[in-house]
């Protein structure tokens, strides 16, 4: 899972499999960080009216 | 008693009657959490798996399930991706079943294996040739997108949503869904893929060997093919199950319609393919290797080619074609029936290829092997089934799941 | 990682079917060696575990024609598809909890590793893999007599035969206090082959033609050119390999006189059989 298993292989299989596996954790990290973050500023600007 | 987390403007059972029926089926739900706990804690010795049967009823209820949940990605996919908006009316539901599968198999699966506190190594030592570790990842992947679809919904409960941040996660949740969705659709092209290729690559079991493209057997893209083209019939038999027992329409009948069209052409391609797979693995792959088909269809008391036609032909073509007519897909009762063959279709097709590979002999002088299930592990297959219900109990009862129930149920003025 | 050693052993197995009389000492012994539990029923053959397991085969005649022959069963330590090492099984765990050796062929099995999915087991057509259902037991006093050199598995994992695996760590370890290289043929003999009585277990490494097993099998190092994923196809008209048709290249090879056992060793279909009988491995087809 890392390159720190004893049995990581620097080769095409692991860079295909892992690179599409953390590529598409990376899109869910990061998507729902955004999310997050930009809630808790829309919170922060409300400036006590909620919009919608 | 609950009416403040009820959802505006809709109406709801009693509480007490809610109630009732969710200690109905808990009752059930917690006959299965024993069996889970008996399996944990005193091993698989308490099913009726074998050496010959190592892979079992679980592994059918995990493909079965998957398969079904298929649903969800691919609805996903053309309400996000392809923007077919009419589906926005079903999606939220959509992603609902698909919740509830994909835990469910998450859970069959921490009670299948044997040591289930060494479940992790398949992540931490993962054999990346091997089809069963792009199982656990996309699966597991896919898992978390459909949590993340879920949880907007969840946000959306009258009460949830009054706190301003939450109704900010909510919305901004909706906005970026379409990257999430598009995440969803890859992940789940390569598990329910791999799912196939468990049994494709096992070239050891001429039952179950295919020839493909690269590494993938046909039986990965089948798989992935199958599940996007059963997946919305089951969504839209649970949707007419839910409609049943609440007495309501809840999806109006141009969304039901589409849904059905789109899985109608998708089962035809699928089974045009899968006869086409079918017909070369019996006339080209089975035979380059000693067998003739009817090796796998003769000579036990179980598997014959009412398998193969029931399979095929009446949860296959049967579906497929009624589905595809405007006429019978528009007829309420045709559609239904279309739509329960199509489901069992599917977990027929995910039967043989698990049981049926354990049970065909390989070795000449080897003996078919036949198996029932232990009641444990009928128990802990029955178990997601109550798991099920209770959550969409519940997610119908507290969330706007379905955006066109106030319009096609308006609640009476009170009189007095 | 694969590693082209020209130096690698490929240790295997050849049984004469014609002397093995179906009596069992290999089975016990393989359990007596390997620390194999028991369970207080063993009358349900498909849950427990026999690493060696001894089939029984007939000619399918009536009296007074029928003939039987007893064919015994380790595991067949395939080099799979094109000999490359990915066994079936080998290929299909996902947690590396099977392991290809190339340096000796032998298919091995990490129990600490394993986490029980029987996915191997499902891949291997010869059933040589079997799942501790139980927690190991032995009758009281009976631990006293399990081997030191072998560790007992626990209830969960999968195991299968090792080729007795700790035989040839031992006889390394002897070679390297004598300051040897390698070791010689009968430092490292599995317990199946010491215990038949009748001597039809031939053990040792195909790769060495001073080896006895390499004689008798003379196994081709070419693709058989009717299967490409067919490597060491044995020369010996009398040797065959069990399921050789499916490519997964075992390292266990069984010979007999009688053509009807031959037979038995692949799935034919009409009339194949006798096409195909008389094709055997050559080295001088290029």
């Amino acid at each position: 899972m890392f390159p720190f298993c004893f049995e990581w292989v620097w080769d095409i299989g692991h860079a295909i499999f892992f690179g599409g596996f953390w590529y598409a954790i990376s899109i869910l990290g990061a998507g729902m960080t955004f999310c997050i973050l930009k809630a808790a500023y829309d919170t922060m600007n409300d400036s006590g009216d909620s919009h919608h | 008693m609950d009416s403040a987390l009820i959802p505006e403007g809709a109406k709801r059972c009693s509480f007490p009657k809610f109630t009732i029926g969710i200690a109905i089926v808990g009752a059930v739900l917690l006959w299965g959490v024993f069996a889970m706990f008996l399996c944990w804690f005193k091993g698989l010795n308490q099913t009726n798996m074998n050496d010959y049967y190592g892979f079992a009823l679980w592994i059918w209820a995990d493909l079965a399930v998957i398969a079904v949940g298929g649903g969800a990605f691919f609805t996903g996919l053309l309400r996000y991706i392809f923007k077919i908006d009419e589906l926005k009316n079903i999606i939220n539901f959509a992603v609902i079943i698909g919740f509830i599968c994909y835990s469910s198999a998450l859970l069959i699966l921490a009670i299948d294996i044997g040591q289930p506190l060494r479940g992790w190594f398949i992540f931490w030592h993962a054999n990346v040739h091997s089809m069963l570790t792009e199982v656990a990842f996309c699966l597991s992947a896919y898992f978390a997108v459909l949590t993340i679809e879920f949880i907007p919904n969840i946000l959306e409960n009258r009460q949830v949503n009054k706190v301003p941040f939450f109704h900010h996660l909510a919305h901004n949740m909706h906005g970026v869904m379409a990257v999430f969705a598009a995440t969803g659709a890859f992940l789940s092209f390569f598990h329910q893929g791999s799912l196939g290729g468990v049994a494709g690559v096992m070239y050891g079991r001429p039952f179950a060997v295919r020839e493909g493209l690269l590494i993938w057997p046909w039986t990965f893209f089948l798989f992935t093919w199958s599940a996007a083209a059963f997946g919305p019939c089951f969504t839209l038999l649970v949707t007419r199950i839910t409609e049943a027992v609440t007495g309501k329409k809840l999806v109006k009948d141009n969304v039901i319609h589409l849904l059905a069209k789109i899985s109608g052409w998708m089962i035809v391609t699928y089974i045009i393919a899968k006869i086409i797979d079918t017909i070369y693995w019996a006339m080209v792959t089975a035979p380059s290797l000693g067998f003739t088909l009817s090796h796998f269809y003769s000579n036990n008391g179980f598997y014959g080619y009412w398998i193969l036609i029931a399979e095929i032909v009446v949860c296959g073509i049967v579906p497929g074609v009624l589905l595809v007519m405007k006429s019978t897909r528009e007829n309420p009762t045709l559609r239904l029936v279309a739509i329960i063959l199509g489901t069992i279709g599917v977990c027929l097709n995910r039967w043989v290829m698990v049981l049926q590979i354990m049970a065909v002999p390989v070795m000449s002088f080897d003996t078919w092997a036949l198996y029932f299930p232990s009641w444990q592990e009928i128990a802990t297959t029955i178990l997601p089934v109550a798991y099920g219900i209770i959550l969409i109990a519940v997610a119908y009862r507290y969330l706007p799941v379905f955006p066109q129930e106030q319009e096609l149920n308006p609640v009476e003025p009170v009189t007095e | 990682m694969k590693q082209e050693n020209n130096n690698a052993h490929k240790f295997g197995m050849v049984i004469d079917l014609d002397k093995c009389t179906g009596c069992g000492s290999c089975m016990v012994s393989c359990m007596s060696e390997n620390n194999v539990p028991f369970k207080e029923d063993e009358s349900n053959k498909k849950d427990s575990i026999t690493w060696m397991s001894v089939y029984k085969l007939t000619n399918g005649k009536s009296f007074p024609d029928t003939e039987i022959a007893y064919l015994p069963r380790p595991c067949q330590h395939c080099g799979g598809k094109g000999d490359h090492g990915h066994s079936p099984c080998v290929s299909v765990c996902p947690a590396v909890a099977t392991d290809y050796g190339y340096d000796t062929g032998i298919v091995s099995q990490i129990y600490t590793r394993c986490f029980g999915c029987r996915y191997c087991m499902g891949a291997c057509p010869y059933h040589a893999r079997y799942f501790n259902w139980w927690d190991p037991k032995w009758p009281e006093g009976m631990e006293n007599y399990l081997s030191p050199n072998v560790s007992p598995r626990m209830r969960g994992v999968v195991e299968k035969c090792s080729f007795c695996y700790h035989r040839y760590q031992a006889a390394r370890d002897v070679a390297y206090y004598e300051g040897r290289d390698d070791i010689e043929e009968h430092e490292y003999q599995t317990a199946c082959t010491t215990a038949c009585p009748s001597g039809a277990i031939v053990f040792g490494d195909l790769n060495n033609p001073a080896h006895k097993i390499h004689q008798i099998v003379k196994p081709d190092p070419h693709p058989d050119p009717r299967n490409k994923h067919v490597i060491g196809k044995s020369r010996n008209p009398k040797v065959f390999r069990l399921l050789e048709r499916l490519g997964t290249n075992p390292k266990v090879y069984y010979l007999s006189e009688r053509e009807w056992v031959r037979k038995q060793g692949d799935s034919y279909l009409d009339g194949e059989w006798d096409k195909i009988k008389n094709h055997h491995g050559t080295s001088s087809h290029g």
